[in-house]
This record gives C-alpha cells, sequence and structure tokens, in this order.
C-alpha cells in the first residue's frame, strides 16, 4: 500500500534519522502518523510496514498494544480527549467528563452512529495551569466549561 | 485568535530561560528575533571551548536535571567516555506526562531555538554526532513547531555537516512517541526511541554507558538544555548565585489547581514555597484557605498547609520529605476531599504501569481498587493499613522510579489525613461491614 507524497517523503526522512540498520526506530512515528491517514493502524498497514522496516508482525503488534493512541479500530471523525487528572479534576474536568457523556450519549472509548465523534477519558495532557484540558484530534481546548463545551460541539457539527 | 499560554509577568519572578517570552505573544521565537537577541552565541562561544571545560562549567552552575530526579547535571555529561569508539548521543526528554506539569510545552512552543542550542552545547561537549528531541504524541503542535525550527537552523548552518563552519557534524531530529506516561522515564524512553514498547531497562548500565542504540547517550528534560546557553554566556559561576548552594539557577514552576492566577512561571531556586503560591500565583482562590500542595507533580507526597514554609529547592524539600520533581505546583483548597485525590492518583500509575514488573504491576492495580473501595464510603479502617504495607513493598523494588512514584504520594496522604479518610469511613455506615469482615465490593 501506498501513502500520500507528502507522507512518503516524511517516512523517508524518518527512517534516514536512525543509524544504519536501526530503522526500527522509525516504527512509533510511522505508525502515528499513519493512523493520522488512514484512520486506525490496519492489518495492511501492519503488513507493509512490516516489508518496509523488516519487522516480524509481532514486534509492531507488541507495540500497538502498548502505546494509548494507536488503535486497530478508527475513531470518530472527531475525537475528544478530556483529562480527569489531578489539575483538571481539582477544577471541574471530571464534571466536564461527565457532561460530555451526557451531551454526546456515549461512554469513555465510546463512538457516536454516525461516526462523527469518540470520546475518551485521559491522563495528563500537560495542560495543567490552563485546566481543565482537553484535547479534539490534535487541538488543545484551555478553560474548558459545560457551556463552552457544548459550543464546541455545535462548531464541530456544523464542519461535516 | 490562538490564546497565549503566558502569564504577565511577576516582579519577583527571574526570568532567565523565558527573557523572550513577551506577554502575550502566542507565536514562537523564530530564528531572525533569535539571532537579533543574542541567539547561537553561547554555540559558538562553545565551540572555541575544551569539552572538558563547557562540563566544568555546567557542573560549576550546580545546574540539576529538571525532569523530575534533579540529578547534578555536569556530573551526568562527565560520565560518557569521550574516546569510546561508538557513536555518541543526545536525547531530550520531552515526553511531558508527569500530572500538574505543562512546562516544556512553553519551552518549546515559545524559543525551540534555545532547546536545540542547549542541544548543540551538550552535544558539543560529549562530542555527540547526533540527537532527538521525543516529544509525546499528544503535543504536535509542539513537534511542528520543533520540525520548523530544526530546519531553520539546518539552513543557517547551525545543524548538519559542519555546525557553524567548525567542521564538526551533528544531526537532530524530533521523534514522537504515542502516548505513555512511562516513556518518560529515561531507559523506558530509549526503548521507545528504537521502536520497542516502553519498558525500562536494568541500571547499570546507564545511559551514559549504553544508552540510544546501546551507544553512549545523555538524556536531560527540556528545560535542563534550555538552561545551558546561558551558563555558556555567562559562567558557571553566575547561574549558580541565582539561587541557593547546590542547587544553582532559577526553574521553572508550573502552577495549577485551587489558585488565583495558575500559570508557568520562573523563579530562583530557593524561593519560599508560600511566597510562590501567595505572591507570585495570587493565593488560593476564592479566598479560601490552603489545606495541602503538591510540590513537584503527583509523584511527590503531598504537603500539609503547615508544611510548606520551606525554601522551594532539591534539598530543602527533600528534607521536608517530599521533592522538587519536575516543578509541578499543584494547589489544594480547603474543600479538597483527599480521599478523591488519592483515588484518582492511583488511577492514573495503575493505567501507566507497564507491567514489566511485578511490584509496580500488582501494587498500582490494589491500591487503584483499594483507594476506589474508599472513594465509594465502603472501605474500613484496615484498608489504610493495607495500603501503607503495599506501599512499602513497591519502594525500591521496581527498575524504575513508576512504583516509587505510586507508593509515596499513596503513603504520605494516607498517613497526613488519616482521620479525614477514617471520618468518611465512619460515616458511610450503611455499607458498614459486620465486625471483623471485609465489604465485599467489586470494583
Amino acid at each position: 500500500m501506498t501513502f500520500s507524497p507528502e507522507l512518503e517523503a516524511k517516512f523517508a526522512k524518518m527512517i534516514g534519522n536512525y543509524p544504519p540498520g536501526r530503522q526500527k526506530g522509525a516504527l512509533i512515528p510511522m505508525l502515528l502518523y499513519a493512523q493520522d491517514e488512514v484512520g486506525a493502524v490496519t492489518e495492511e498497514v501492519i503488513d507493509e510496514f512490516a516489508r518496509r522496516l523488516k519487522l516480524s508482525r509481532v514486534e509492531i503488534e507488541e507495540v500497538l498494544g502498548y502505546y494509548t493512541m494507536l488503535v486497530r479500530e478508527p475513531r470518530g471523525r472527531h475525537h475528544i480527549q478530556i483529562c480527569t487528572n489531578i489539575s483538571c479534576m481539582l477544577t471541574g474536568g471530571q464534571e466536564l467528563f461527565e457532561h460530555a457523556c451526557r451531551t454526546l450519549g456515549i461512554g469513555n472509548k465510546g463512538k457516536t452512529a454516525d461516526g462523527q465523534f469518540s470520546l475518551e477519558e485521559v491522563e495528563c495532557l500537560g495542560a495543567c495551569s490552563w485546566a481543565p484540558a482537553m484535547q479534539v484530534n490534535y487541538d488543545f481546548y484551555y478553560h474548558m466549561t459545560p457551556e463552552k463545551f457544548d459550543r464546541l460541539i455545535e462548531s464541530l457539527r456544523k464542519l461535516q | 485568535m490562538k490564546e497565549t499560554l503566558l502569564s504577565p509577568p511577576h516582579p519577583l519572578e527571574k526570568r532567565v530561560l523565558t527573557r523572550r517570552f513577551e506577554y502575550p505573544r502566542t507565536e514562537p521565537v523564530w530564528i531572525d528575533e533569535y539571532l537579533a537577541t543574542g541567539g547561537y552565541e553561547a554555540i559558538r562561544k562553545a565551540l572555541a571551548m575544551e569539552p572538558e571545560a563547557i562540563v566544568e562549567e555546567v557542573k560549576k552552575s550546580a545546574l540539576r536535571g529538571r525532569g523530575g530526579a534533579g540529578f547534578p547535571t555536569g556530573m551526568k555529561w562527565s560520565f560518557v567516555d569521550r574516546k569510546s569508539p561508538k557513536p555518541k548521543y543526545v536525547v531530550v526528554n520531552a515526553d511531558e506526562g508527569e500530572p500538574g506539569t505543562c512546562k516544556d510545552r512553553i519551552l518549546m512552543g515559545y524559543d525551540p531555538h534555545r532547546l536545540i542550542e542547549g542541544v548543540l552545547i551538550g552535544a558539543r561537549a560529549i562530542g555527540a554526532c547526533r540527537g532527538w528531541v521525543y516529544i509525546r504524541g499528544e503535543y504536535r503542535e509542539y513537534i511542528e513547531i520543533m520540525d520548523r525550527a530544526i530546519e531553520e537552523a539546518y539552513a543557517r548552518g547551525f545543524l548538519g555537516a559542519s555546525v557553524c563552519g567548525s567542521g564538526w557534524e551533528f544531526h537532530l531530529s524530533t521523534h514522537t512517541g504515542a502516548g505513555s506516561y512511562e516513556c518518560g522515564e529515561e531507559t523506558a524512553l530509549l526503548e521507545s526511541l528504537e521502536g520497542k514498547r516502553g519498558n525500562p531497562r536494568l541500571k547499570p548500565p546507564f545511559p551514559a554507558t549504553s544508552g540510544a542504540f546501546q551507544c553512549p547517550t545523555i538524556l536531560n528534560n527540556v528545560e535542563t538544555y534550555c538552561a545551558v546557553p546561558d551558563i555558556i554566556l555567562n559562567g558557571g559561576e553566575w547561574y549558580a548565585s541565582l539561587g541557593t548552594p547546590r542547587n544553582g539557577g532559577t526553574r521553572l514552576v508550573c502552577l495549577s489547581g485551587h489558585i488565583e492566577r495558575p500559570g508557568v512561571y520562573e523563579v530562583p531556586l530557593g524561593m519560599n514555597l508560600l511566597t510562590i503560591i501567595n505572591e507570585i500565583g495570587g493565593g488560593v482562590w476564592k479566598g479560601r484557605k490552603l489545606k495541602a500542595v503538591i510540590p513537584g507533580g503527583s509523584s511527590s507526597p503531598v504537603l500539609k498547609a503547615d508544611e510548606c514554609d520551606i525554601p522551594a529547592d532539591y534539598d530543602s524539600l527533600a528534607k521536608a520529605g517530599s521533592m522538587l520533581g519536575s516543578g509541578a505546583t499543584v494547589v489544594l483548597d480547603e474543600t479538597t476531599d483527599m480521599t478523591k485525590v488519592l483515588a484518582r492518583l492511583m488511577k492514573f500509575y495503575a493505567h501507566e504501569s507497564c507491567g514489566w514488573c511485578i511490584p509496580c504491576r500488582e501494587g498500582t492495580t490494589w491500591l487503584k481498587k483499594i483507594t476506589a473501595r474508599l472513594e465509594e464510603g465502603i472501605g474500613s479502617e484496615r484498608d489504610l493499613a493495607t495500603i501503607d504495607q503495599i506501599s512499602q513493598n513497591m519502594l525500591g523494588r521496581t527498575f524504575c522510579p513508576l512504583g516509587d512514584a505510586a507508593a509515596m504520594p499513596a503513603m504520605a496522604i494516607v498517613r497526613k489525613f488519616r482521620d479525614e479518610i477514617l471520618d468518611r469511613i465512619r460515616q458511610a455506615e450503611m455499607f458498614a461491614p459486620a465486625p471483623g469482615t471485609q465489604p465485599l465490593a467489586v470494583l
């Protein structure tokens, strides 16, 4: 399988970033960027990377099982990640997460029927001074409230 | 419009690393601005120095690792054998994940070239040929900023075949993580850099002898490297004089939780913890009273309000039974439910334990279950002794410090807030078990 030309160029550069013979170093970044384009780390992606990086499938699967950002099944178009760790919890992150569950009608790691939204309760996002924080795909949102959350969901719905 | 993450400057701050952080800017300092404000002068100076002299200067500065452990940086660098025939590597730990910590994103997001310059100086000191900036996967925004800054540095000859025309070749790139707290531990990070699961390695050998790809490696936090250019420019003694003895310089403190003005501020090491909270942070929010402080990220044992009148440096906090850790200061007000805090933290450690060694894998899981039971109000007094016992059996018995990181705050909260937790158990009479029995609960 092939990826977009931009991604292929990125991969070529990435593999060169590791010492000769140690191209496995590029595996995790490549998996994450591939997932961003394909939607998930599919069987085809695993086979393709096993071939390109001269790895066995199990070397890729053990990595997939470890890192929380890598998934085998696609998430929603807008993957909502709400932090409920200490600083966010103290400032309303837990309530925000519960509000999100009610608003979207899904639970932790759930996905709406139309595939637009998925929700995940995540650990510290490193935005503690601007808590409560959340992320939609790679975009951060700070100082969240249930009202701001509802407005954000409305604006994301309009993107369809 | 992009929101600024900077806070208005406070008169008690001492801005060294953050001197280019003009409030309320939103864009990073790109290379032209960096060069116009004294950027890349330190690497030029370092290139004219003997590598040993660079390490010596960093030793004199009393700079200690800002990632959490507080190990003297100069000493760490001196462990690398420059005569080794193997290639030497430099790794930046930007896998910021310690709950409460949000300084690396500010440093990379506003002054990326400072990090590159610090890395170059470290690389020169050990004779490295390549480096990686390991950034957590969620920080795509900052990976893109670092990528662009690295490209700029290549284009101007600060990276590549001949750094500043000196003939020394050095390459740098970013490397993205993919969601793992454990990869912030240095040897787990190296495993992850090699494309494997982030399980920690047995030490020794330490990374200075066998690190990335089994070659001598120095690995430091973003903030540690960012301090290096000023140490080289102004001298180690100058930097050391900013802090307290053995605790040189300034550090970034991330104020969060129940505080009036949360934010990232730069303060001299040794500033009183209460001054940081009450003056710089504006005090506890909503006019409430202080209950407790987590002084160095969630892994550091909590301090009760009456224990906070101490200088915030590595040695003083260690003496107070806690640690400066990553500089994350989480403020808890009088209304905070400590059982809830404990349960949430244990849930975190159980989720992030990599499962490589048993005391941590089992210990964090049981701590999570027991504290969840306490939070539900169906615990018993015996649970407190069990938490203490499990924690003591984790301390020092794991490959990496994650086990300690869970055990230390658990023990501190249970010991210091014992009465509060017991009250909660007693209040939940409807769930009270028959005397001498343990309540059954599926959690």
